[in-house]
């Protein structure tokens, strides 16, 4: 979503765009976003301050204010700007637009299309796509970034469909690659969540930030991870344990189920681990909301739920738990999606500038994607159009070429890259998860060094190159092994419990040594780190309860 | 459960590349879908197995194929569900009518030219509101159906129209017209239903229903097309086969009761106006027409040789008024 914005408003500017995507635009993962996206619409009578102000304490103050405040002052006008290209967003009695609440925020303040926003906006952000005649290459996997001089001219691309590598100059890169899902098992992510834009930024030396903050989402399906939308309890659903408790009142009293997620999660992750569970779950009850209330607004979870499980909303609670769900942290940008690195910028999931800090409300994704989507597209835009002209040397493609070869022409003898992912992901689901322990942490930390060097030996069995998803697996498990890499060096370092990272050895929040981002660039060695002060303007850190 | 995958191939790299079927038998959960013993097999057992995939949610519409002959999304198909046979044999192809890349992948290239060609974009009249649009939310609730539209294909794949005519838009892409010309923020919708109106558009559907039936999320596309044609027609744009046919079929048993075979293709080609004296006779149409309905001649005859000559003389049935008043009733609710 994060890049077809950029595309649009980069073209706006003037500058000649190409897209290259992975996948087919309208596959992207953005169409998993399923409650809403928020904003506060002053002429609806909300203030955007209550909204970065919700957003700052979401973030258990790691968020940076200035980003934050950014978002949350522009989002009102991106919501009607989505509107007018076409997003058929629920309307209210009046006919104007209706809201619904979401997790953390105290009013309603999220613009929704049923339980399928996401796909709703990606589908009419595609449409503007076509309206423009942006050109997108379809089934390019971007292999690696062009770096010369520590600039950034371009990609190198591999085209799927009839298996050539190409050099694409360009004088600058947006990264909207998405988040890095995979590198857990289960997770609610899709199955081309591999970490690619923060991986290829980090190697050419980019640092990333938060990587050690990962969202957990509270209601997630047991076998698969597939998600079930917050809206569910937005619309007013129970979480219930064993005994038939809503045992929210415990940990939020106040907000009850519409906690932020970090907490839930935890809630959720306690009762199961207190022997209050029911098969490792506790359970989501819709029953009360009435068959209409699903039918029109939650159509899409009942589909999942009656799909997977047999489980008719309506008429039985739906057994959930916590699943990994969303990469607060990413490629570091500023304000304006520009990395460390001339002529490359991120936005989306893959890049943090922070306004998710150390947990992101729900609905604040998409808005994510659409408010630096655009800015990254127009700074770029404007980055290249002054940028001079430069000539790439011919041995680019050669190396690549090269490269992918020598990986295709390993011997068959190594493990295959899905049972080095599934060990990754087991790992990391196990020790980097809700609650986490420096023991545990460093468990993780020992398995991945085993895998790393293991993925040296991993064979590719295709030994073609048309449509080589076993060369794609290859490529993309060592993204996902310089994404955990950031991801375990910054859980190690952080020794406190903010948002999503709990320590169960520092379990407070230590706003005197940790008001501060960790920050890890690229070296042979393993990850450098560097702190950033979290830039504070307005709301001074204070005790979190919901 | 064990279970076995007859899955189609095809290596454009290979020499001979001709596509052939390789069976995989292997054990999966019994709440399994066929993807998840796809990326199995591709996994565990044949890593050059080429497919796509992606959310696992039946949201991102990319694993769309044939599954025992019919087009299903593979991540919203239970095994369970498609193993008919005792011995749990399961067909996996790719996609029809569109061109095979490798194995279960197709070329979506003409899916997405046809999605193209109807112009898929709102496109709204006047300066835009300083807020936002406002519109009844009904008209939203009712887009959400066609919306919930994910772009995978399997309505293109086991369409019985563009199987034989490749001009024709498919469903995916009228379905998706009809979200503009039923979205009231569009004012585009006489020029929309006047493109769609041509040859290769909304007129072309056979009504085979197949659309309907294979649709993962409910969207059924034939549904959207009649919609259309309803639309077409209640703007006068009725200068074509299509509507004609449709007038004549309509007017025939309203007044009679039943079917007059022998004038529908001459009314439908626009030549009713030879039956109804004192009415304009629709010149362009004829001329353009007689070709179509010399091309009739051989079924009249064939039918004549075998006695199935419809009467010259049209009668009306017994108690026909009874249908008449139906028709008035359904004309008057309108």
């Amino acid at each position: 979503m994060a890049g077809l914005r950029a595309a649009i408003s980069a073209s706006e500017k003037g500058a000649d765009v190409a897209i290259l995507t992975k996948v087919h635009p309208v596959r992207s993962h953005s169409n998993a976003a399923q409650g809403g996206i928020n904003a506060a619409l002053s002429h609806k009578g909300d203030d955007w301050r209550e909204h970065a102000y919700e957003t700052v304490k979401g973030s258990d103050y790691l968020g940076d204010q200035d980003a934050i405040s950014v978002m949350c002052s522009e989002a009102g006008d991106a919501i009607i700007e989505l509107e007018h290209m076409g997003v058929i967003f629920n309307r209210d009695d009046t006919g104007h637009l209706g809201t619904r609440q979401f997790g953390g925020q105290q009013k309603a303040r999220t613009f929704f299309v049923a339980d399928f926003t996401g796909q709703a906006i990606l589908h009419v952000m595609y449409e503007q796509i076509m309206k423009a005649g942006i050109h997108v290459y379809e089934e390019w996997f971007v292999t690696d970034l062009i770096m010369e001089d520590g600039i950034c001219h371009g990609a190198l691309a591999y085209d799927m469909l009839n298996g050539d590598l190409h050099a694409i100059k360009s004088k600058t890169v947006i990264l909207a690659a998405g988040g890095v899902g995979r590198a857990f098992e289960p997770t609610t992510n899709a199955l081309i969540c591999t970490g690619d834009g923060i991986s290829l930024a980090y190697r050419a030396g980019a640092p990333v930030m938060d990587m050690e903050m990962v969202q957990y989402h509270p209601t997630t399906l047991k076998n698969n991870g597939v998600l079930l939308t917050e809206a569910a309890r937005g619309e007013g659903a129970y979480l219930l344990n064993s005994a038939g408790d809503r045992f929210m009142s415990k940990y939020a009293p106040n907000m009850m189920e519409l906690a932020s997620r970090d907490v839930v999660s935890r809630a959720e992750q306690t009762e199961i681990n207190e022997g209050r569970g029911v098969d490792g779950c506790v359970l989501l009850d819709l029953r009360h909301l009435g068959r209409e209330t699903i039918h029109q607004r939650l159509s899409y979870i009942n589909e999942v739920t009656m799909d997977f499980l047999g489980i008719d909303m309506a008429e039985q609670p739906v057994p959930i738990r916590p699943g990994m769900h969303y990469q607060m942290g990413g490629v570091k940008t500023d304000i304006n999606g520009a990395t460390s690195i001339p002529g490359l910028y991120a936005a989306g999931e893959c890049a943090c500038v922070s306004v998710h800090g150390g947990n992101r409300l729900g609905a604040n994704s998409l808005l994510d994607t659409i408010i630096f989507g655009r800015r990254s597209g127009e700074a770029a835009a404007e980055y290249s159009l002054q940028a001079p002209d430069k000539r790439l040397s011919e041995n680019i493609l050669k190396q690549e070429e090269k490269r992918l070869s020598d990986i295709q022409a390993r011997k068959d003898n190594g493990d295959s890259p899905a049972k080095i992912r599934l060990e990754m992901g087991t790992a990391m689901n196990e020790y980097v998860a809700v609650f986490r322990t420096q023991e545990g942490i460093q468990e993780a930390a020992k398995v991945l060094e085993k895998l790393k060097e293991r993925y040296q030996t991993v064979p590719v069995q295709d030994k073609g190159r048309i449509f080589n998803t076993s060369l794609l697996a290859t490529l993309e498990l060592g993204f996902m092994l310089d994404c955990t890499e950031a991801i375990v060096a910054g859980a190690l370092e952080r020794k406190e419990s903010r948002g999503a990272h709990t320590r169960l050895d520092y379990p407070d929040r230590d706003d005197e040594n940790w008001m501060k981002h960790i920050l890890l660039s690229y070296t042979a060695d393993g990850p450098k780190l560097e702190y950033q002060d979290v830039k504070v303007t307005e709301w001074e850190p204070m005790e979190r309860t919901y | 459960m064990q279970v076995t995958l007859n899955v189609k191939r095809f290596n454009p790299e290979q020499d001979d590349s001709e596509s052939f079927f390789q069976d995989y038998t292997l054990d999966v959960e019994d709440y399994s879908t066929v993807l998840d013993a796809l990326i199995k097999v591709r996994e565990d057992m044949d890593e050059s197995l080429a497919l796509r995939c992606s959310c696992r949610a039946a949201i991102c519409g990319s694993c769309a194929m044939r599954v025992n002959g019919h087009a299903k999304l593979v991540c919203k198909t239970k095994i369970k569900d498609v193993c008919t046979s005792s011995d749990n044999y399961i067909t996996v192809e790719p996609m029809g009518n569109m061109p095979v890349v490798k194995d279960l992948v197709t070329d979506m290239k003409p899916f997405w030219d046809r999605v193209r060609a109807v112009k898929p974009w709102l496109q709204p009249e006047g300066p835009e509101p300083e807020e936002e649009y406002v519109a009844p939310n009904e008209s939203m609730l009712h887009l959400n159906g066609v919306m919930a539209c994910i772009m995978c294909g399997c309505c293109v794949s086991d369409c019985t129209v563009l199987e034989i005519d490749k001009n024709f838009l498919g469903p995916a892409a009228l379905a998706k017209a009809y979200r503009f010309t039923a979205d009231p923020r569009d004012n585009e919708d006489y020029e929309r239903l006047r493109a769609y109106s041509e040859y290769g558009g909304i007129w072309d559907c056979t009504r085979c229903m197949e659309c309907v039936e294979v649709c993962p999320k409910g969207v059924a596309p034939m549904d959207r097309i009649m919609g259309l044609r309803d639309s077409a027609m209640a703007i006068g744009l009725n200068n074509n086969n299509g509507s004609r046919h449709t007038e004549a079929f309509n007017q025939s048993i309203k007044d009679s009761g039943h079917l007059d075979e022998l004038r529908l293709p001459i009314k439908t080609f626009g030549m009713g106006g030879m039956f109804v004296l004192g009415s304009m006779l629709n010149i362009p149409a004829i001329v353009k027409n007689i070709p179509n309905l010399l091309g009739m001649l051989p079924v009249a005859l064939r039918a004549f040789r075998r006695g199935k000559v419809p009467p010259m003389i049209h009668k009306k049935i017994k108690g026909h008024d009874k249908i008449k008043n139906i028709f008035e009733k359904m004309e008057s609710n309108k």
